[in-house]
């Protein structure tokens, strides 16, 4: 190392400890023929001739597809593990995303015999016990989001808007006139404008206010007979309450238009407030984020969609009743309905995780997780603002929105403060969301993390923080302790490999000049 | 509350140096009309060994112990045990979409080899990362083919799933197009199969897809390659919907189709009432820029060190917002990597051999059960479904195999009037002969008969 950059500051990472992890190619790179992981019980019936039974539309090759032993492949997904960060290994603020811990016995009962191995079609008398928990779950729910009635059917966040804004349309085409047009302001996450679009909606932009809230009064000017709906998330995306709610939905139910509520941050209100309170006349929630089930590496999710009664009749079949045999049925018989938005009945396994999660909190844990979630973004934004720039000085709920303002001038953004908080053994913010904030820091701890976790945190933002001013290279080149550096995005959108395609297509693991060369 | 890594005197000092008197302060900003001062009426907070009792008790209330003859698009195979190891190591279940590749090489590598895998089954250049399930995915298709020729009529046959059928009618509502059912052939050789006449009848200029589902919701193998020239003739693009993905390892894949709707629950999904499971949409490579969802890429670092990143998002709803492809954000990564660890473990052979397992107990099944009615579209080939005509109706049976705590096919009167008394059935590599034998033997006995 050169005199030069000792003299600069470079901080010490204190939560992490560099250490070895194993390569590892492509499972079809460690192929060989011959090799097997499996072996089948022995057919006790006859065996059959593939091409006599299905003739011309017999396979004759089955493509290429990797052969290999068990060992080799628990090896295989083992080290891809470790490459990847993980709330179990530490505080993973990804805002808007609440990336907060994923109780185990919730995977422990999604995998009990009688709940993973019910066919969907299997007889309704033989199904009491999962349909049990769908009713529980939405009891739960409605309870939850002071909303009169649900269906768990969508497969995500964005699918549950997308059933929402159905709900919507259906209610006014109900009443004569689908109307035009969708309110989304510019806070909003991607989804909403992209979700009312395909609902057959124009989107009609809203500007944020000063605070980065509702303009209450542009919207007033805008909201007339050909406005739908509403689409808002609250808190928003800069994690500030609408405290001007009310009037909002009064003026768009003046007009006949609706409320829709993304519930993408509901980690905020849960046991502190309800929705169907405040006048919103449905929302979607995710399970994947207020109720604790597994991200997974990007799914699967599960996103409810609740609503007030006049929405009811349009929702999505089949609806979980009790009949009066004192059993749970799937009533299909919903002519008002906007039809199926899933096959079967949803994400059903993550029902269960969600259910699971609600009843290891009861009343009071659900309220102590919100205010634990609020806390915790609260202790972040004091500890941090001043050497952050805030742009909105309105008070935060679960997730506080910084600003690289102050860091630009030296030539460091967003996205590169967040690559060198890896190097601190975290993983980042969300990064330049909302693009109502210029370099955006989207900070959400949750509830999961201790006062230790979190002053880490704020230890490693701060040492970024004075780097940024005195050695800002090591910023913009961050991230130096992983395995790759930064990937090259652009060659990878401009000349798409999509799949492996054989040895000479992929490049080596490590560059020729690596030292292992020698060994 | 165990969840939360926070003593009391952890909050309080942590709301001082927030400089906030109280809790309730950092709400404040709630109008007070709406706060909720009460607690939330739902269940009581339990200890774990209560949760595990109250789900143990759902289970039980289940169907426990029952031989099952269901499928109609939800398969009941073999799971290995390796993949619920895996996918509960905490690195993959409590990681997220991998927006910062550097420190998500183990998902993104993995969806490349998922990708990889999919295209090699479906005979297709390019796979996503995933769709929520096969109904979506079916409908994210047909809304893709009408982006791709800037046409606005559908064509779907009757013999596609009917529930995927319910969700493509329900997306295509309000994007302006219109959706015409195409009817399967009910007699003669190629019965159960699409009408090519009809279907060749139907297709115009206009039309921008012929949706299919191959093999067909009553397990009959579709002629690709003969709707492929039908639709193609007149410029449109052919769907193929695959509900059952081993059917890949025994039938020739749709490689004239334009577009795969693939649904991977096969691959070691737990049938778990229904979902999650794994939808994928395989293309070719022509129409890449308007396939919906994540796609992970190959790319080098700046040592030249391979790597793999989301890529190509400018089709995306956080770029694009109203104008992307599709609004899907999450899909269904970790069951995708269910699918890439039971394709891993099956391998080239494996998944051969457990499909030819599966034709196999279906043949004997069908033959079996064929005794006792009708076997419908039986000169058609078929996988590892078939569609059964009985004198008795399918409640009546149903009732009887339950007794014998068997489940029976399932009744196809519900969506097809015309078949009123047929049932479906499917039989797996986790069917045994004695079941069949006992399922065949209860049906031989029908009360009506022993009467006669």
């Amino acid at each position: 190392m050169s005199t030069v950059t000792e003299e600069k500051f470079t901080g010490t990472p204190r939560k992490v400890t560099p250490h070895i992890t194993q390569n590892e190619p492509l499972s079809f790179e460690k192929s060989s023929p011959g090799k097997k992981a499996y072996r089948l019980a022995p057919l006790d019936v006859p065996e059959v001739d593939a091409k006599a039974l299905l003739g011309d539309a017999a396979r004759e090759d089955t493509g290429t597809l990797p052969e290999l032993s068990e060992i080799e492949i628990i090896r295989h997904f083992t080290r891809l593990s470790t490459w990847n960060y993980a709330i179990d290994l530490g505080m993973y603020p990804l805002g808007s995303c609440t990336m907060k811990y994923n109780p185990r016995v919730n995977e422990f009962v999604s995998r009990l015999a009688g709940i993973a191995e019910a066919h969907p079609y299997q007889p309704e008398a033989l199904s009491q016990g999962a349909l049990e928990v769908m009713q529980l779950l939405q009891d739960c729910l409605i309870e939850i989001t002071g909303m009169d009635a649900i269906t768990l059917q969508p497969a995500a966040g964005a699918h549950g808007e997308f059933t929402g804004m159905l709900l919507i349309r259906a209610y006014h085409e109900a009443k004569g006139n689908a109307r035009k047009h969708v309110i989304v302001p510019d806070s909003a996450h991607g989804t909403n404008p992209a979700t009312a679009a395909v609902c057959g909606y124009e989107v009609i932009n809203l500007k944020s206010n000063a605070e980065g809230g509702i303009d209450v009064a542009a919207l007033e000017a805008i909201v007339n007979e050909d406005t739908a709906a509403l689409m808002l998330t609250n808190p928003s995306t800069i994690g500030v309450f609408e405290n001007q709610i009310h009037k909002i939905a009064d003026i768009l139910h003046a007009k006949g238009a609706l409320l829709y509520m993304d519930g993408a941050n509901m980690n905020a209100l849960v046991g502190k407030t309800r929705p169907g309170d405040f006048g919103a006349d449905v929302m979607h929630l995710n399970l994947h984020k207020t109720f604790s089930t597994p991200h997974g590496g990007g799914g699967p999710g599960s996103g409810p969609v609740a609503c007030k009664k006049i929405l009811e009749p349009f929702l999505p079949t089949p609806v979980v009743e009790r009949g009066t045999d004192g059993l749970l049925h799937l009533n299909y018989d919903r002519p008002q309905s906007v039809g199926r938005v899933r096959m079967f009945y949803g994400n059903f396994g993550m029902f269960v995780r969600a259910l699971a999660y609600i009843l290891a909190n009861g009343p009071d844990g659900l309220r102590q997780t919100t205010e634990d979630a609020v806390l915790n973004a609260n202790y972040i934004r004091a500890k941090l603002e001043d050497l952050y720039e805030l742009p909105y000085k309105t008070p935060s709920m679960h997730e506080v929105v910084f600003s690289d303002k102050r860091q630009t001038k030296n030539g460091v953004k967003t996205g590169d403060l967040a690559k060198r908080l890896i190097d601190y053994g975290f993983h980042p913010y969300t990064t330049s969301f909302p693009l109502i904030v210029p370099g955006a820091l989207m900070i959400e701890p949750t509830e999961s993390e201790s006062r230790e976790e979190l002053d880490l945190f704020v230890d490693a933002m701060r040492q970024i923080a004075r780097e940024a001013e005195e050695n800002p290279e090591l910023i913009t080149s961050a991230p130096h302790s992983t395995r790759i550096s930064r990937l090259d995005e652009t060659t990878a959108a401009r000349k798409p490999v999509l799949r492996w395609k054989g040895p000479a297509a992929s490049t080596p693991l490590t560059p020729d000049n690596s030292p292992a060369k020698e060994w | 509350m165990r969840y939360l890594p926070k003593s009391p005197a952890d909050r309080e000092a942590m709301l001082r140096e927030i400089g906030a008197a109280s809790i309730d302060e950092l709400f404040a900003i709630i109008p007070e009309e709406f706060r909720l001062t009460r607690d939330l009426a739902i269940p009581r907070q339990m200890g774990e060994s209560e949760i595990v009792d109250h789900f143990q008790a759902a289970a039980a209330r289940n169907a426990n112990g029952y031989a099952s003859f269901l499928g109609a698009g939800a398969y009941r195979h073999y799971r290995p045990v390796l993949i619920d190891t895996i996918v509960q190591r905490g690195e993959f279940l409590t990681s997220y979409t991998p927006y910062q590749a550097e420190i998500t090489q183990g998902t993104l590598q993995a969806i490349f080899e998922f990708q990889t895998m999919i295209c090699e089954l479906t005979g297709m250049d390019i796979a996503n990362a995933s769709m929520y399930d096969g109904s979506t995915g079916a409908a994210e298709a047909v809304m893709m083919a009408i982006r791709v020729t800037g046409r606005d009529k559908v064509l779907v046959s009757r013999s596609v799933h009917p529930e995927y059928r319910e969700v493509m009618h329900t997306y295509a509502q309000h994007q302006g197009h219109d959706a015409a059912e195409v009817e399967y052939m009910r007699e003669g050789a190629q019965a159960g199969r699409v009408d090519l006449a009809a279907l060749e009848a139907a297709v115009t200029e206009e039309t921008a897809c012929v949706l299919v589902q191959s093999p067909n919701f009553f397990g009959v193998v579709e002629d690709i390659p003969a709707i492929a020239e039908i639709a193609h003739k007149k410029g449109a693009l052919l769907i193929v919907s695959i509900a059952e993905a081993l059917s890949l390892g025994a039938v020739r894949p749709p490689v004239e189709a334009d577009i795969v709707s693939l649904e991977a629950q096969s691959f070691g999904v737990a049938l778990s009432y229904g979902g999650p499971y794994c939808g994928v949409l395989a293309a070719k490579e022509k129409y890449l820029r308007q396939m919906p969802g994540r796609l992970v890429g190959e790319t080098k670092d700046s040592q030249g060190r391979r790597g793999f990143v989301l890529t190509l998002s400018t089709r995306e709803q956080h770029i694009r917002r109203e104008k992307a492809t599709s609004n899907i954000c999450t899909n269904q990564a970790l069951v995708a990597l269910m699918a890439t660890v039971y394709m891993t473990i099956y391998g080239k052979q494996g998944i051969k051999d457990l499909a030819l397992q599966n034709l196999a107990k279906a043949d004997y099944a069908a033959k079996s059960l064929g005794q006792s009615g009708k076997l419908l579209f039986a000169g058609s080939p078929r996988f590892h479904e078939f569609v059964l005509e009985t004198s008795e109706t399918p409640k009546q049976i149903n009732e009887r195999l339950l007794e014998d705590k068997i489940i029976g096919g399932l009744p196809l009167g519900k969506w097809y009037p015309e078949l009123g008394h047929a049932t479906l059935w499917c039989a797996t590599e986790l069917t045994t002969r004695e079941q069949i034998d006992r399922a065949a033997q209860v049906l031989a006995h029908a009360p009506a008969l022993a009467a006669r």
